[in-house]
């Protein structure tokens, strides 16, 4: 069974519409004995750092998520919440890739929100089998994850960030693949592929 | 590299597209489902709903329209149109919308935008503005630009970034409907002023005016409703061209 964390992440309808066009047997739970008996997680995220790790911590599912041994998919604020911290609103994360996540400096050029389609330059494998060199993603956010060990898949936006991360069974994306119309269904489908 | 974005806007009344639109394999022209699915598929960027019911029992029919509209759209979209409240904003986001855009509201209570903001994030809040040239000044205009406010243009959008907004949608009043391109001048004045991006509207006619609208005008987004939903341009010409011109576009 594949199981989305229901925390009231702002992106949990939008998650869920994508799963039903795959058409995706799931269930959406905060139930910590659901969550942890899952063949697949979602993890979604939009919205502040730190009120996503205080409805977590109200739902007592912090350990939970970092126990976790089946595979993990966070997107966007799911995925940041994966670093040690955030400069938004100070936050200390679940720690389980190294790293703060950082604010983008806006300057003329670039805009924050870093908002709409931008490029991935991934290796092919895994999360993004099948797609091709020339992509498109949907990203918005203000905060983005630095390129480090766990990055394997890089975007540009005045710098080079993580847009995918990979450690051990957990995955992110920066991006809203459940926005990111054919490809974005490619990459779900992909991280669920392996589910089962 | 960040793509620029082309942003189809199909006007609602009671559940139903209601500008004329004529595109050729559309069973139902009138279902803005129809539509919307169409427009992804031909790779509109980003769409926007903006209801233009008069009464409040026209009104409710927007949240399931949000609904199928979630369902069946694999792009974002945002919802404009009478939104007064916070409250309102979260049934349109609970229903499936990514954003939803204001105008009148806030310029009535400025402080709207902050309460949005705080509660569903700036990546969600459109302030939408609709202006003017008076006596040489932009003035904000409210009710689909039929009221003066005492509102500048740029000062306005400023203090609308500064509460929380996490994009414009300015419309020039003097442009629009006019298809003689966009109010270029005025969009790279805002878009020096301001660190969050900016949708262009009113005034596209043809190709060459959202190359403008790119270039000397540094829009983020440019946003019609006529020239997509009558075929005057299509979207994947309209990419092409694009491209052709060096402006980075999804295609």
């Amino acid at each position: 069974m594949i199981v989305m964390i229901d925390y009231e992440a702002g992106n949990t309808c939008s998650v869920m519409n994508a799963l039903d066009r795959l058409e995706v047997d799931y269930v959406l739970s905060d139930d910590v004995t659901t969550i942890q008996k899952a063949d697949k997680v979602i993890f979604p995220g939009v919205g502040h750092a730190g009120a996503a790790m205080d409805a977590l911590k109200r739902k007592g599912l912090v350990d939970v998520i970092k126990g976790l041994t089946q595979p993990v998919l966070g997107i966007c604020v799911g995925m940041q919440l994966m670093a040690e911290g955030s400069e938004e609103g100070d936050t200390s994360c679940l720690g389980i890739v190294s790293g703060k996540v950082k604010k983008f400096e806006s300057q003329v050029d670039y805009k924050v929100p870093h908002m709409g389609w931008n490029t991935v330059q991934h290796d092919g494998g895994g999360l993004f089998q099948g797609l091709p060199e020339n992509n498109y993603f949907y990203f918005v956010h203000s905060y983005y994850m630095p390129v480090g060990d766990s990055c394997i898949a890089s975007c540009n936006y005045n710098h080079d960030f993580a847009a995918a991360i990979k450690k051990d069974n957990f995955w992110g994306i920066q991006f809203h693949a459940e926005k990111s119309s054919k490809q974005g269904a490619q990459l779900l489908q992909n991280f669920l592929k392996e589910a089962s | 590299m960040l793509t620029k974005r082309i942003i189809p806007c199909l006007d609602i009344k009671n559940g139903r597209t209601v500008k004329g639109v004529n595109f050729v394999n559309l069973r139902d022209a009138g279902d803005p489902v129809e539509l919307a699915k169409k427009y992804a598929e031909v790779g509109a960027d980003e769409l926007v709903f903006l209801d233009i019911s008069a009464t409040i029992e026209e009104r409710e029919t927007i949240y399931d329209l949000v609904k199928k509209v979630g369902v069946e759209v694999d792009i974002p979209f945002a919802v404009g149109g009478g939104i007064n409240s916070v409250e309102k904003v979260s049934r349109i986001l609970q229903n499936g919308a990514d954003k939803v855009s204001v105008n009148s509201a806030v310029v009535r209570r400025p402080i709207l935008a902050k309460e949005i903001s705080d509660e569903f994030g700036a990546q969600c809040l459109i302030v939408a503005i609709d202006a003017r040239q008076v006596d040489g000044s932009w003035m904000v205009h409210t009710h689909g630009g039929s009221k003066a406010t005492e509102l500048e243009l740029f000062d306005w959008a400023q203090r609308m970034e500064e509460l929380g907004a996490g994009e414009i949608l300015f419309t020039s009043m003097d442009h629009d409907g006019t298809k003689n391109g966009f109010a270029c001048e005025a969009l790279a004045i805002m878009n020096e002023k301001l660190t969050i991006p900016v949708i262009a509207s009113g005034g596209a006619g043809n190709m060459d005016h959202f190359v403008d609208v790119f270039t000397s005008g540094k829009a983020d987004a440019g946003l019609a409703a006529s020239i997509f939903h009558f075929d005057e341009v299509a979207i994947p010409d309209l990419k092409e061209y694009l491209v052709s011109k060096q402006i980075p576009m999804r295609v």
